[in-house]
């Protein structure tokens, strides 16, 4: 059988703007898009929606729009003009996933009663123990509510994930629960009651999962929702989830009247095209976005960053997220100022390696760098490779990683047989070594003359300039921040 | 070499840049965040109004302790068909089964059936182009003669000589369930647990998953309806040794199938895909021996599911799919990439709650239940 892989499957994970570079280099010279340039970019564009998963009629109205935007579009000298449509594409996808960031408010009488909906596994349970954790962040007291009598444990899974943020729980008695014959709209009613008792102002109800075509299980749903009057009620949608995602948006929307979207499984590497199908279909925002495992990694939605993503343009996220578990950060900031400063030693080299190779295969790596060459993105790294590289720096004394130009022939000759190379290697290494240096160290200097430039205009903002090179310098942390650093934790 | 050592520098670089701007960035988010409204209104003591327990709330609680119906009791005798369950979903191609002659709509109404049916943008185009080309050669022009080349097609990329669960007699047979969370995997393993049961195999669960909260205490309620015996350990413990010790404990009982559970984990997380491979290469140790490897899918997973499933296939060699949540509006072509790209077949499909919706998967059916009306 043929695969479909040699034609279109290399392809597949081509970033937008990788993808009109072919287009674009014909139009040299032209100021302008005609009508067949912009068919054809408009092709490629619906091919990166629909590989993004965004529904097959939403990306048809996307389309139009951005047609609509680009035909005719001046196409300035100065810049690129394939990042001038991916800036319009990307412009109109913040615009479809709603500009801003929701705004919670309050019930005069409290509790502020917010419902969980959702299909069996988009994760519900734990993102309704995540967003009492976040309600608590901003000073309120949350309870939650155990009302997915169905699923087993499911009520234990949350009163564990309760107790590790300090929230109450109400559900059934633990008989009832264990049954599984529990009535969840009667947990529902008493939950409202419950926490006015207990002072608790807003009231998070987890439900069971449910298929939008079960008519009976979205009847009870709607019960549940009828008896507890939410302030919010939230569809948790996962960010894998493919076409469907607007049947199921739009059941639960018809069955329930949603507020909002809670987007989970960010931390993946799916593109989340279903988020704006969701939005385009419901017209509601997507208020949150789970972006991990623990119960911290979750916070309000930010249309860009999700925009840049459905289009590809590299992956700076997923990056911090795998330098996150890797990096000592101090470490790693300190590394790439002496980087720049030219004074980065082999010794920095070799410690440096061992955590990006934490972070997984470097070639994979490479592809999630915004911009990275193709010639370098395309590259297969060994990771035998690395080995080599680590066994030669092993074979050299700390004096000669801190000073290579030491390194004579005899040296040589003892690291060679010490890492079991040639001598030729050993000069390779050394020389490829230098040449990167050379190269930071130019990078370094335009940083500089950059940020100098940037610096007098815009006032200091950002890394502070001193005389040796341009510092990273972390910004100090206030004494005590409320807020956890995204990708920082 | 050169390019190794310019990576390593450049993804040293981009780290130390993005942590920077990072901080900077969620320092000023920070401060825009909005306040909660009435930061001052909290309140010390106990709001105003205080329910009591009323006679109402006594009943409602009495309401909530009447017995509901007991879906396992209410379980069909028969495990039903692929069809019957597809069916509730509407015909997929239904649109273009009214027209008659082929043109350039019925193509497009084949390309939108086959994308939002997940099939994917890829193998959506391979299928249209080997289809026009059939339709040249054989001279077709009819639509429901198209239908059927269509139907023939995606059954031919489906076709797989064997997808029975590989079981080796005498030996304690291990099956490996994998896959990114939320997708259902310990409801699986529950479900084959009650099958392999029935069929008389001495089963041990093993309960893998020691991250998510009380997915042991969802697999012991699994393990009492199927009978079986289930092993597990404290909640963060390794899961490797959990699963070496249901392997042992099976082994030294004569139970020769062990059903390991593991956490979900996404596939981009290097430590826990690593950690997975340390599963398996335990799980191998004498007396164990993995025969199947399971990747667990959504069945509304789009195009994801073929990075997942290359992803988990790198790590610990998948040996099947088990398609889950086939019962709702979702149509699961993603299987389609899944088989053609990386050659890994669907041998389960699950239709519902029970665990006699689990069933064996049927390419014909499958296939045919997509084009039903």
């Amino acid at each position: 059988m043929q695969g479909w892989s040699g034609s279109i499957g290399t392809r597949m994970f081509e970033s937008l703007s990788d993808r009109f570079d072919g287009i674009f280099k014909s139009l040299r010279g032209k100021g302008r898009l005609g009508a067949a340039e912009v068919d054809e970019v408009l092709r490629e564009i619906r091919l990166a929606l629909l590989e993004a998963d965004v529904n097959f009629g939403v990306v048809r109205g996307l389309v139009e729009r951005i047609r609509e935007r680009t035909v005719g579009a001046e196409i300035s000298q100065a810049l690129n003009p394939a990042q001038q449509v991916v800036d319009i594409v990307h412009q109109e996808l913040i615009a479809t996933l709603g500009g801003e960031t929701i705004r919670i408010t309050y019930a005069d009488r409290p509790p502020t009663v917010i419902l969980m909906a959702g299909l069996q596994g988009s994760g519900k349970t734990t993102n309704s123990a995540k967003l009492a954790r976040w309600f608590k962040q901003q000073g309120r007291n949350p309870m939650l509510v155990g009302a997915d009598l169905q699923r087993p444990a499911a009520v234990q899974q949350l009163r564990t994930l309760a107790r590790q943020i300090d929230v109450p729980v109400f559900s059934a008695d633990d008989a009832i629960v264990a049954s599984g014959q529990g009535d969840p709209v009667a947990v529902a009613r008493d939950s409202v009651a419950e926490a006015r008792r207990l002072g608790r102002d807003v009231l998070i109800v987890d439900t069971a999962g449910r298929l939008a075509i079960d008519a009976e299980l979205m009847e009870q749903v709607r019960q549940i929702s009828e008896v507890t009057a939410p302030r919010y009620t939230f569809l948790v949608v996962d960010a894998m989830t493919g076409q469907d995602a607007v049947t199921v948006a739009e059941s639960f929307h018809q069955t329930l009247e949603l507020d909002g979207v809670i987007l989970t499984k960010l931390d993946g590497d799916a593109r989340g095209g279903a988020a704006l199908s969701v939005k385009e279909v419901v017209g509601r925002p997507i208020a949150f976005a789970s972006t991990g495992e623990k119960l911290a990694d979750f916070d309000l939605f930010h249309p860009d960053r999700l925009a840049g993503r459905i289009l590809g343009m590299g992956d700076v996220l997923t990056l911090i997220d795998k330098a996150k578990e890797a990096f000592d950060e101090d470490q790693a900031v300190d590394a790439a100022n002496r980087m720049l400063e030219g004074q980065f030693t082999l010794e920095d080299f070799l410690e440096q390696m061992q955590q990006v190779k934490k972070m997984g295969n470097i070639g994979n790596l490479a592809k999630l760098i915004p911009g990275m060459p193709k010639e370098l993105k395309n590259q297969e790294i060994d990771d035998r490779e690395i080995s080599r590289i680590e066994g030669i720096i092993h074979s050299m004394t700390l004096h000669e990683r801190r000073n290579p130009k030491l390194i004579d022939g005899s040296r040589r000759l003892r690291i060679a047989t010490g890492s079991g190379v040639t001598t030729t290697e050993v000069n390779a290494l050394l020389k490829q070594f230098d040449e990167v240096q050379k190269m930071m160290k130019g990078l370094g200097g335009k940083m500089l003359q950059r940020k100098t430039k940037k610096g007098a205009k815009k006032g200091k903002k950002g890394g502070r300039v001193t005389p040796k090179g341009p510092q990273l310098e972390l910004p100090s942390a206030p004494a005590k921040t409320p807020f956890t650093l995204p990708g920082l934790n | 070499m050169v390019v190794v050592i310019v990576l390593i520098a450049l993804v040293v670089l981009l780290v130390a840049g993005v942590t920077f701007v990072a901080v900077g960035r969620a320092r000023r988010g920070g401060v825009e965040l909005e306040p909660p409204a009435t930061p001052t209104l909290r309140r010390a003591t106990a709001p105003g109004p205080t329910a009591e327990p009323t006679d109402e709330l006594v009943a409602e609680v009495e309401d909530a302790l009447a017995p509901v119906a007991e879906p396992e009791v209410l379980e069909a005798p028969r495990r039903p068909s692929f069809r019957e369950r597809l069916s509730k979903a509407r015909g997929t191609f239904a649109g273009f089964l009214g027209r008659t002659k082929i043109d350039e709509g019925t193509w497009d109404e084949l390309e939108e059936a086959l994308l939002r049916a997940d099939v994917g943008i890829g193998p959506t185009t391979e299928l249209v182009e080997v289809l026009r080309a059939r339709v040249k050669a054989e001279g077709l022009d009819s639509a429901s003669q198209l239908i059927e080349a269509v139907k023939d097609e995606m059954k031919q990329r489906l076709a797989v000589a064997d997808r029975s669960l590989r079981f080796d007699e005498g030996r304690t047979n291990v099956w490996l369930f994998v896959g990114v969370n939320g997708v259902g995997k310990t409801t699986t393993v529950g479900k084959v647990g009650k099958h392999q049961a029935a069929e008389g195999r001495r089963v041990v669960m093993a309960a893998g998953d020691t991250f998510r909260a009380a997915a042991a205490e969802q697999l012991t309620t699994w393990a009492e309806r199927a009978g079986a015996d289930l092993v597990r350990g404290a909640e963060g413990a390794d899961p490797s040794s959990i699963i070496f010790d249901a392997i042992e404990s099976a082994a030294a009982k004569g139970a020769d199938l062990v059903l390991a559970d593991t956490a979900g984990r996404l596939h981009t997380k290097t430590n826990l895909m690593e950690e997975l491979r340390k599963v398996k290469r335990v799980a191998s140790k004498e007396p164990g021996h993995v025969t199947e490897v399971l990747l667990v899918l959504d069945a509304t997973t789009g195009q994801n599911g073929l990075v997942q499933a290359k992803q988990f296939t790198e790590a610990v060699e998948v040996t099947g799919v088990v398609l889950t949540k086939l019962d709702g509006s979702a149509k699961g072509g993603i299987v389609f990439a899944i088989q053609s790209q990386l050659g890994i077949p669907v041998k389960l499909v699950g239709l519902g709650e029970t665990a006699d919706d689990l069933v064996d998967f049927d390419p014909d059916e499958f296939v045919e239940a997509l084009f039903a009306t």
